[in-house]
């Protein structure tokens, strides 16, 4: 949950240290907004007012993510590295080390599983959404390249038997991978059927185009 | 994976501190009773049961090592 206190001083300076001194934290950990800046008034007396601030928590993604993340693997007896890369909307997490296959599962089952967990706790703390990626062993990257060559296998194969064609289940962020790589196909589009966990894409040939 | 699992739910819920899980040894199997506060119920089970679903994905690839079925259940 995020921490946050007002502070009042006769400075910003002040105000922030009593704010951060409170929280117990640094103020590289801190955000700051200014509310009243203040002013020592004419001689210091008249008219003088007192500088408020608002000091909030920053949120440490890497703690949050570490904290949830290493008791997991430490069941499994896995011992891997976590790294993490944010931007505006995404954060990536990529796991690698010794005996991660127990952390995939099969076809990933429970790496998705780890993945919505995890955006859950970090989500829940953070207060704003953005999306999660858990990678682990470059597992994500290798099935994306294994499910773009079987998105272009499949749409040629449409397109030489002039018919539609529809592939295994697969869940959201798969079959995402299969629209993007065909969306601007010549002969082929695609769409989705069925109902979770069973939705399937279905690569149609355009006749006629 | 008692530790396990209520690390888990903590990480979730509202009210850590009313996370507890009762285990109860079988022979090839373990079942683990996870019960929360009330307004914390959705926090572990999710829209259609997909946060449980996960949590016992989770925990069945923990039991493996254990060669062991791992059974939790939410208690109401």
């Amino acid at each position: 949950m995020l921490r946050s206190v007002v502070k009042e001083a006769k400075s910003v300076d002040e105000a922030i240290k009593l704010a951060l001194d409170e929280l117990e934290i640094d103020r590289e950990e801190a955000e700051i907004e200014v509310i009243e800046e203040g002013n020592k008034g004419i001689f210091g007396f008249i008219g003088n007012k007192n500088a408020v601030v608002k000091v909030t928590e920053k949120v440490n993604i890497v703690k949050i993510t570490e904290d949830f993340l290493f008791p997991i693997m430490e069941s499994m007896n896995i011992d891997a590295a976590i790294e993490i890369e944010e931007n505006d909307d995404e954060i990536y997490i990529t796991l690698d080390g010794d005996n991660i296959g127990i952390l995939i599962g099969r076809r990933g089952e429970t790496l998705d599983a780890m993945q919505y967990l995890l955006s859950l706790v970090i989500n829940r703390n953070l207060g704003i959404y953005k999306r999660i990626i858990l990678d682990a062993a470059n597992y994500r990257q290798k099935r994306e390249d294994i499910l773009i060559r079987l998105a272009n296998r499949m749409a040629e194969k449409a397109t030489r038997m002039r018919r539609n064609l529809t592939l295994e289940p697969m869940n959201s962020y798969e079959r995402r991978i299969i629209h993007s790589a065909l969306q601007n196909h010549k002969y082929v589009d695609t769409y989705s059927v069925g109902e979770e966990p069973n939705r399937k894409v279905v690569i149609r040939y355009r006749y006629g185009n | 994976m008692k530790e396990l699992l209520e690390h888990i739910a903590k990480s979730l819920v509202d009210n850590p501190d009313a996370v507890s899980v009762n285990e109860v040894e079988g022979e090839k199997s373990v079942i683990l009773e996870l019960s929360v506060a009330d307004e914390d119920m959705g926090k572990v089970i999710g829209k259609q049961g997909r946060i449980a679903k996960a949590i016992r994905t989770v925990m069945k690839a923990a039991a493996i090592k254990d060669n062991k079925r791992v059974i939790v259940e939410i208690l109401q």
